[in-house]
């Protein structure tokens, strides 16, 4: 049938980076020098005005990189990186610190306005109910231009501001918990981190403040050739809860960028963070020319008793993606919850889950991961739920379930369970399938095209993730997947 | 509405035809019963119409008020007005069937240039459809046909007809399935969708389904050619005889 092959053909001719937020912002902007030294931590520290300590640190951490291997153990394959061929440090020449909103260079509001990303405290994401205000922190390339809503939550003994600041401001607090999550030696990329960060976000919260707002950072890859090293820091104090969504977009551009991320979370007694992240860095063209390597260590710590840290997850960007997002399960009846969509298409490669460790007594953890894979992406699920010694009662619940979209693509599970406490309990649940014919036809013959039919069937798949989601975000996800998959059929 | 002439049709890739020289009109305001043996081409022809790419027309042409209709795409079908009942309606996981509805009637919407639906609007539709078929809210929150039965998937295909108000309906043993109750409710779904700017085919097995649903015109398809073609007694006739004197004259 001809026609029906002309549809085909044309889905196909469809290119894969359908990549909306592509575009660089022409701006004036400051580099350090090139390259890992001494002299660059330094430099980075200097411009930062950090304390003393904190210079010392990164150097600690530098001179221990410098004596690390780079993993291997992942799914995914890329040229060797060179860190010496990298910019660690850019900033758009009118930043010099955390500003006011009115202060802001018009072509950053400008960028971010044109992301969707509100960067004022009147209006509101479209769509949205007025009474759902989020506070942005926005970070380009490597430092904070401005944090929304800062005064108003201060009100209520929220701090919100970019970890730049948290250093200058509450160099106790941030020295009490930085790297008492993610120790600077933990992992190569950790450890790179530590020594080379340059912004994030810091929170902290009260004990038995409930945030009155939903927080979230906006990333924001501009410069060429410079990695983004972000650092992320959120204190929950004992019975406060909070709720943080990060996203991150990049240009589209020919060279693999490197971004590198820490975000520690610790939870106290009866404390609750939420914590969702929608990642859609540039994931290379077509032809898998170009793309962020995303190297990022997350982890939560239920330090507290009755805690509970979960982790939501959207991934669409990135040629590769190389996360884990994990729970230490420490106080007794914590919880820690896993919740992942990640679609990969084109080239992309993603290898990622989660690891929940059972320290605590009755602690308990639940992981969903849905993987989609498309075009010719590897798209691997790779988990770790242990229960130590002490962990009696342990419970987990894992279900990991895989979507292929044409023959090209591969997907990959690979769970790793570990007892010591004979107690525990874990289950494990398994699914791969793929969209069948039959279900493309009949959406098909009910009107919808090739691209609505795929849409709406990994809609479908995803949907016990997306209920995940802080409400204002829901929308946009399931439109980011759309768009992510579009070009996959045919 | 619908013309098919010569139209020879097999499996793609395999050599066996299944329709070997089909000849059907059918207009505007009619409806027509297809009966025939298990296996002569009845879901292949009703596949054909939709425009299922695992069949290959070899020959012959299908013509939808005067377009040809093979070169079209199954969505554009779909919007040009063309129905297909599924004899066994495929689950969607994940997809509440009324999102499934609301996705499906504002797709055709926006491939007709139409406005697509307000959500007070669509509600006001369904409900009033479903009320018809008797199909519970409860089930329109649902997955679409994940873990319905047998005779509820039959009427969410129907909710999905009345729903989307089609040209030429094409209903592939929907009686297949439905108890007493049902198959009475869904024939007064199907009678009300009758109407003289709209056909229907209908493939049935069985006379009771015919009693509900009258036809103007009965044919009989076995190894993939119309070999009788009568008014609604020939459906009696075949209930009380069965195939055996027209499979002959089709070898
Ligand atoms: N995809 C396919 N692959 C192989 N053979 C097929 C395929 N589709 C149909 N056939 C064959 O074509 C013939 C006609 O099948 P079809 O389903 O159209 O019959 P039918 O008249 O609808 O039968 P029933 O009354 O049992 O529903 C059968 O012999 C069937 O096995
Ligand atoms: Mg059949």
């Amino acid at each position: 049938m001809p026609a029906v092959q002309e549809t085909i053909d044309k889905v196909k001719a469809i290119d894969v980076d359908q990549y909306k937020y592509g575009f660089v912002t022409d701006i004036e902007s400051e580099k350090g020098a090139k390259g890992l030294s001494e002299e660059t931590v330094r430099f980075l520290s200097a411009k930062k005005n950090e304390p003393e300590w904190m210079t010392e640190w990164r150097l600690d951490a530098l001179r221990r990189f410098q004596q690390m291997e780079e993993p291997e153990w992942a799914r995914v394959s890329y040229p060797k990186i060179d860190f010496d061929d990298l910019y660690y440090w850019a900033a758009p020449k009118s930043v010099e610190g955390p500003k006011s909103l009115d202060e802001v260079d018009p072509e950053l509001l400008a960028t971010y306005e044109k992301l969707g990303i509100p960067l004022s405290e009147q209006e509101i994401l479209a769509g949205v109910e007025p009474k759902n205000r989020v506070a942005v922190d926005a970070v380009f390339d490597s430092v904070s231009v401005v944090t929304t809503f800062k005064e108003e939550l201060k009100k209520a003994g929220v701090i919100f501001c970019s970890i730049s600041e948290a250093l200058r401001e509450y160099p106790d607090l941030v020295r009490k918990y930085l790297g008492s999550v993610v120790p600077v030696t933990d992992n190569f990329y950790a450890t790179l981190n530590s020594a080379v960060f340059s912004d994030g976000s810091f929170v902290y919260i009260p004990e038995g403040v409930r945030c009155p707002m939903e927080l979230s950072t906006y990333f924001r890859i501009n410069e060429q050739n410079t990695g983004q090293f972000e650092r992320t820091l959120i204190i929950a104090e004992k019975g406060s809860y909070v709720s943080y969504l990060e996203g991150c977009t990049a240009p589209q551009r020919d060279e693999n960028q490197l971004h590198a991320a820490v975000v520690e979370l610790v939870a106290l007694d009866d404390a609750e963070i939420k914590y969702s992240t929608v990642q859609n860095w540039f994931p290379g063209d077509k032809n898998g020319k170009g793309g962020i390597y995303n190297f990022v260590t997350k982890r939560g710590d239920c330090r507290g008793k009755n805690s509970k840290i979960s982790w939501t997850q959207v991934e669409t960007g990135s040629a590769i993606t190389w996360k884990y997002p994990s729970c230490i399960l420490r106080g007794e009846n914590s919880r820690g919850e896993f919740y992942s969509i990640a679609v990969s298409n084109g080239y992309q490669q993603v290898d990622s889950g989660t690891k929940m460790i059972h320290l605590g007594k009755n602690t308990s953890s639940r992981i969903i991961s849905k993987g989609i894979s498309a075009g010719r992406s590897q798209n691997t699920y790779r988990g770790l739920v242990s229960a130590h010694r002490k962990a009696s009662n342990a419970r987990n619940f894992t279900q990991c379930d895989s979507l292929l979209v044409g023959q090209d693509c591969g997907a990959h599970t690979v769970p790793y369970i570990e007892s010591k406490n004979a107690s525990a309990q874990f289950e494990h649940e398994a699914t791969t399938s793929k969209i069948s014919d039959d279900q493309m036809f009949y959406c098909q013959q009910r009107g919808l095209s090739d691209e609505e039919a795929v849409a709406l069937i990994v809609n479908g798949f995803v949907k016990d993730v997306i209920q995940q989601l802080p409400m204002e975000f829901a929308v946009e996800a399931q439109k980011l997947i759309s768009i992510s998959l579009e070009g996959s059929v045919g | 509405m619908l013309e098919i002439k010569n139209l020879h049709a097999r499996v793609a890739d395999e050599d066996t035809e299944i329709l070997r020289g089909v000849n059907l009109t059918v207009n505007t305001g009619e409806v027509h019963a297809i009966m025939g043996p298990n296996g002569s081409g009845k879901s292949t022809l009703s596949y054909i119409l939709a425009g299922r790419d695992s069949y290959e027309v070899t020959e012959g042409e299908v013509l939808f008020n005067g377009e040809n209709m093979l070169e079209m795409a199954p969505d554009e079908r779909a919007a040009a007005g063309m129905f297909l009942a599924f004899q066994y309606p495929i689950e969607i996981p994940g997809v509440a069937t009324m999102e499934f509805l609301k996705t499906a009637m504002n797709a055709q919407r926006k491939a007709r240039g139409e406005d697509v639906l307000s959500i007070p609007d669509f509600m006001r539709r369904v409900k009033a459809a479903a009320a018809h078929l008797n199909v519970s809210m409860d089930m329109l929150k649902r997955p679409l046909n994940v873990g319905f039965s047998g005779g509820e998937k039959k009427r969410a295909e129907i909710l999905q007809m009345s729903l989307l108000e089609p040209k030429l309906c094409v209903l592939d043993e929907t009686d297949s399935g439905l108890d007493i109750d049902a198959l009475r409710i869904v024939s007064e779904g199907v009678n009300k969708l009758r109407s003289p700017e709209r056909a229907m085919v209908v493939i049935t097995h069985y006379q009771r389904l015919l009693d509900h649903i009258v036809p103007d015109v009965v044919h009989v398809l076995s190894k993939g050619r119309i070999v009788k073609t009568g008014d609604k007694s020939l459906a009696l006739e075949l209930e009380e005889k069965g195939y055996a004197d027209y499979i002959d004259t089709a070898a």
